[in-house]
């Protein structure tokens, strides 16, 4: 599963990807940001607050309850902000 | 069809809308819409503004968002631009052009196409100003702007 973090997301983590194969009992886009959250202190912190983070799953927004067993790619970042 | 790019490279108004309504007379109203960087945010001097992106992402959503524009106004063509990368006071950020036989369809299209991608194109700002440096939170207000289209009484959504 590729990983791919953006905007103040991407800075807390310290990364803007990472390459990582979940434990079978991660399922959901929740269940991944526990799993994630354990990783650094930077993953954490970048979590702690879901309501100021979106995911997208292959490229489509999802939400918490979105499955993740099959995705390619996951990306996590704050709200959107452009135009 | 819409036209869309996602680009470092800033953009020349003029040679958008001419580029629109080259060769044809059946356009009867164009509607350009352009954001640019100001030189305050949130009372405090600006001194840089740099869009992030996301590739891939980034170009599904705006075509998505033009396509549903589409669908709801009789659209001859038209034009998204959206930059990225590090921009100053006064640079160009965004261009919306529409295109159609009446400016009402127009006019319509490009608000909607605007609102729609304030809130559901992955791109994020980070401001500069001297030597801070802050991420732009969402707005409540854009996501209100978004969420009126959705409205059964909004404008388009009978033309469907």
């Amino acid at each position: 599963m590729h990983l791919l973090y953006f905007a103040w997301v991407r800075e807390r983590i310290g990364l803007d990807a990472e390459a990582l194969a979940p434990p079978a009992t991660v399922t959901t886009v929740a269940d991944l940001l526990d799993w994630l959250g354990r990783r650094s202190a930077g993953h954490a912190e970048a979590f702690a607050d879901r309501t100021r983070l979106r995911v997208a799953v292959d490229q489509i927004f999802a939400d918490m309850s979105t499955p993740v067993a099959s995705a390619r790619e996951i990306a996590i970042f704050p709200p959107v902000t452009g135009g | 069809m819409i036209g869309l790019r996602v680009q470092a490279e800033d953009f020349n108004l003029a040679a958008e809308v001419d580029r629109l309504r080259a060769g044809r007379a059946d356009i009867g109203a164009i509607v350009t819409f352009t954001g640019l960087v100001r030189d305050m945010a949130d009372g405090a001097p600006l001194t840089a503004m740099t869009l992030e992106h996301y590739p891939g992402m980034v170009e599904r959503q705006l075509a998505a968002i033009c396509a549903e524009a589409e669908a709801r106004w009789p659209l001859q063509g038209g034009t998204v631009i959206h930059r990225f990368g590090r921009l100053t006071p006064g640079d160009q950020i965004v261009l919306v052009a529409t295109a159609s036989a009446h400016r009402q369809a127009a006019f319509e299209a490009a608000m909607f196409i605007m609102d729609w991608l304030k809130t559901r194109a992955p791109f994020w700002k980070l401001e500069e100003r001297g030597g801070d440096r802050h991420w732009v939170d969402a707005r409540t207000s854009d996501d209100a702007a978004a969420r009126r289209w959705r409205d059964p009484s909004a404008p388009g959504i009978t033309r469907r």
